[in-house]
């Protein structure tokens, strides 16, 4: 009896707190954020990356860290600091990733993390967006005239094991009632190798996996990558549950680099675009309304992150795309007007 | 008796008709035919190892060569001319990486302050070690004392004594006051007594240094995060660390578990028994992931200094075991007849059982520091940019990566590991020379 009462008391001052709560967005005033509290006060932040992912994050010949989920860091500190080398990146394994992030000790996970159910529910995560859609494809030699995955019956095809890649090549070989042989490898390295050397017919890992494998080859014209994508492999950045105005800045730092491709603005022209007319651009560069403030941060957060590191496209030109030497077609990571399905929900 | 004496007084004279058979000539002893019979086909087992280990050299050296040497490819803009078929090692791609794999993410344009405390470090080693350098105590005391907190202080740019003791709160500044001057007092007392000189400088430089806080503050070196450490400078600093933390560390350790204090040895045996039950991974595993979990964001240490802690306990525990072994290997008359002379318990060990037990284990204390150099690569597991994750990063540069560019890597990461393995070897092999050239066994 006392128990359930002292429960009511809880109760009743959770929803107290709660309708206070409200009573303060209600009024309009700056959120607070405890991890911009703390990310302030630390005058970096602290983002963790894959510690080696051409095109997605990889240090360069002087140390310096490139790469889309590097940019993606990068645009959240240009939006807090208006610098974009705020930034510790911190390498992690994907076992220490998710602890890294829980125990406080990264703010972002910018680390390739595919979305899916159990993370967001078993791992208390929340993904943001997603800032590069991936799903497991083929590369087969140009020389076996094959241009669709379907054609792939009793081909023998090299695959990294244990991974969740064996799984979907079993469904996808099953689900078309086709026969192949399976010829697997403890690490992607050895795959490559194997198929390189003519072990095998193909090989399939995630299609952005493929084309960094593939300028390693020998001959990398001799290969070609099949159009079919046979898993949903959704990447973006995590970040910790509890937290709804770091998860706002760090969603809409993504959305505001794939608005500003939308609208036209890139990184050389962002300067004009403040003139600009249209209303779109002026909400968004923050000549209109007040959008920063509540997200705790200045009215031309966007406008930095556009002029600091760009909008979506140059980013992804830049490293994975034709400006890169991975060369990875934007594909499925087109606009959504482009013929894509790349969308960022309007700032208004 | 005459008989003897006639044959004795009359000489026999003998000629011999024919010249002796020439005998062959005496077969060699010195010079390089002899080196060959002697060393490598001295009976037939021998030689057949000997042209089974010819021919293998044969079969693995000129291939080798060819990779390595001919074939290699040594200025490149990017990795299209070694990813040609016909290409060799890969050198260009070591000589456009090697920033990397020397400094990691440190900024190229305060890399100087790297090279400089890696050149100082260098010298101070170097001196301390050379067994016939004048001063080596004078070098040993900079090493341990003064240089890791000068190198702190250059290769972080923050100061490298806490400043904020200084004059924050008035009782903290009296108390300072206090502290300081009970220092010199300490200081200046052995100074005149000159009695451990040593400990004198060393709490000078302490009282100094905290003066100078403030004053290293106002260079206005920019910070660098250990976030941006890494390469063969990260590599040198877990090994160095580890190595100078785990001899003294296992000394004490060694000598609590053979203590007599109940508790004392109690904790000893505990600490070690347990941590020599780990492997390092988990260690630095606990470490880093761990630690985090079970302290407040703030008190939690920095992402270098974990591996560092974990690094240097792990190897203390089994430097502890191998004192231990050096100790147990002491006559106990050695321990009673020091005793018999009045010395007190820390006369004996410093000056009787100490340096007999440590030179009998100086090859097991090598294979620990050996084994300790490789084990550094494991920082990578928790995210530290060492040597071999340099380079094993560097390999999947796109303008580079390519089937030759990854063994050209390791290959270069082998010589280096090698190097420093090897040297580890001789010099310990040259030491025990030394120290049992005295000795009749």
């Amino acid at each position: 009896m006392r128990k359930s009462i002292l429960a009511n008391t809880m109760a009743g001052v959770f929803c107290a707190l709660l309708a206070s709560g409200s009573g303060v967005f209600a009024q309009g005033q700056p959120a607070k954020s405890p991890t911009l509290e703390k990310v302030q006060k630390a005058g970096a932040l602290n983002c963790g990356v894959n510690p080696g992912l051409a095109g997605f994050s990889m240090p360069d010949d002087k140390g310096l860290w490139l790469g889309i989920d590097v940019d993606l860091c990068r645009a959240v500190a240009s939006a807090i600091f208006n610098d974009p080398t705020k930034v510790k990146f911190i390498p992690l394994t994907a076992k220490d990733r998710f602890t890294a992030l829980q125990t406080g000790e990264i703010d972002i996970l910018a680390r390739n993390g595919t979305w899916t159910m159990q993370r967001e529910t078993e791992l208390g995560l929340l993904f943001t967006a997603t800032n590069y859609y991936d799903g497991q494809g083929f590369m087969v030699r140009k020389k076996l005239n094959v241009t669709s995955a379907l054609e792939l019956s009793q081909a023998s095809i090299c695959v990294q094991q244990g991974t969740t890649t064996e799984l979907n090549l079993a469904d996808f070989f099953r689900a078309n009632n086709m026969k192949y042989e399976v010829i697997a490898f403890a690490t992607s390295n050895e795959a490559v190798k194997a198929y390189d050397s003519g072990r095998c017919d193909a090989f399939t890992t995630d299609a952005s996996g493929l084309y960094a494998e593939r300028v390693k080859l020998a001959n990398a014209n001799d290969h070609v990558v099949l159009p079919e994508i046979i898993s949903k492999e959704p990447l973006g950045p995590a970040v910790r549950q509890g937290d709804d105005i770091w998860f706002n800045i760090v969603k809409w730092a993504h959305f505001a680099m794939v608005n500003a491709e939308e609208l036209g603005v890139s990184k050389s022209n962002a300067d004009e675009q403040v003139k600009s007319t249209k209303p779109d651009v002026r909400r968004m560069l923050g000549v209109e309304n007040e959008f920063g403030k509540f997200l705790g941060l200045s009215n031309d957060w966007a406008l930095r992150i556009i002029k600091q590191v760009g909008n979506y496209g140059e980013s992804f030109e830049r490293n994975i795309g034709s400006g890169s030497r991975l060369r990875i077609d934007r594909g499925v990571n087109k606009l959504w007007n482009k013929g894509g399905i790349m969308y960022a929900p309007p700032i208004r | 008796m005459t008989e003897m004496s006639a044959s004795s007084s009359t000489p026999q004279t003998f000629v011999r008709p024919a010249m002796t058979p020439e005998r062959a000539a005496p077969v060699p002893t010195s010079g390089a035919l002899a080196w060959i019979r002697d060393n490598l086909f001295p009976g037939p087992a021998s030689s057949v190892a000997t042209i089974l280990g010819l021919l293998l050299l044969l079969w693995v050296i000129p291939p080798l060569a060819k990779f390595l040497f001919i074939d290699a490819v040594w200025s490149a803009e990017n990795g299209d001319a070694c990813r040609a078929q016909e290409a060799g090692a890969c050198w260009a791609y070591v000589r456009q990486k090697f920033s990397f794999f020397m400094y990691g993410s440190y900024p190229r344009e305060e890399v100087w302050r790297v090279n400089l405390t890696l050149i100082a470090g260098a010298i101070l080693t170097v001196w301390m070690l050379w067994p016939d350098a004048r001063g080596r105590g004078g070098a040993a005391l900079a090493f341990f004392t003064v240089y890791p907190v000068l190198a702190f202080g250059i290769l972080t740019g923050s100061a490298p004594f806490p400043v904020g003791w200084l004059p924050s709160s008035p009782e903290g500044q009296i108390i300072w006051i206090v502290l300081v001057v009970a220092l010199f007092a300490i200081a200046s007392t052995l100074f005149y007594l000159n009695r451990n000189i040593g400990w004198a400088i060393a709490i000078f430089g302490f009282i100094a240094w905290s003066e100078l806080g403030s004053w290293w503050l106002s260079l206005g070196l920019p910070l660098v995060g250990t976030h941006l450490w890494g390469g063969i400078f990260v590599s040198l600093l877990v090994a160095t660390v580890g190595i100078v933390f785990s001899l003294p560390l296992g000394i004490v350790l060694a000598l609590g578990r053979r203590s007599q204090m109940p508790v004392l040895r109690f904790l000893s045996v505990m600490l070690i028994e347990f941590v020599r039950g780990v492997p390092l991974i988990t260690v630095l595993v606990m470490a880093n992931t761990m630690l985090p979990l079970f302290v407040p964001e703030s008190w939690s240490p920095d992402r270098l200094l974990r591996p560092l802690i974990g690094v240097a306990l792990f190897s203390a525990v089994y430097m502890a075991e191998v004192v231990r072994g050096g100790l147990q290997s002491v006559p106990k008359g050695q321990y009673e007849g020091a005793m018999a002379l009045g010395l007190s318990w820390s006369q004996v060990t410093r000056l009787v059982v100490l340096p007999q037990a440590l030179v009998t284990v100086i090859p097991g204390i090598v294979n620990s520091f050996i084994a300790l150099f490789k084990d550094t690569t494991l920082v990578a597991i928790v995210g530290i940019f060492d040597f071999l994750k340099a380079v094993d990063t560097g390999r999947l540069d796109p303008v580079w990566a390519g089937p030759k560019i990854s063994t050209t890597g390791y290959i270069f990461a082998a010589i280096f590991y090698f190097i420093f393995c090897f040297g580890m070897s001789r010099y310990s092999m040259m030491m025990e020379r030394r120290h049992s050239a005295g000795r009749s066994h």
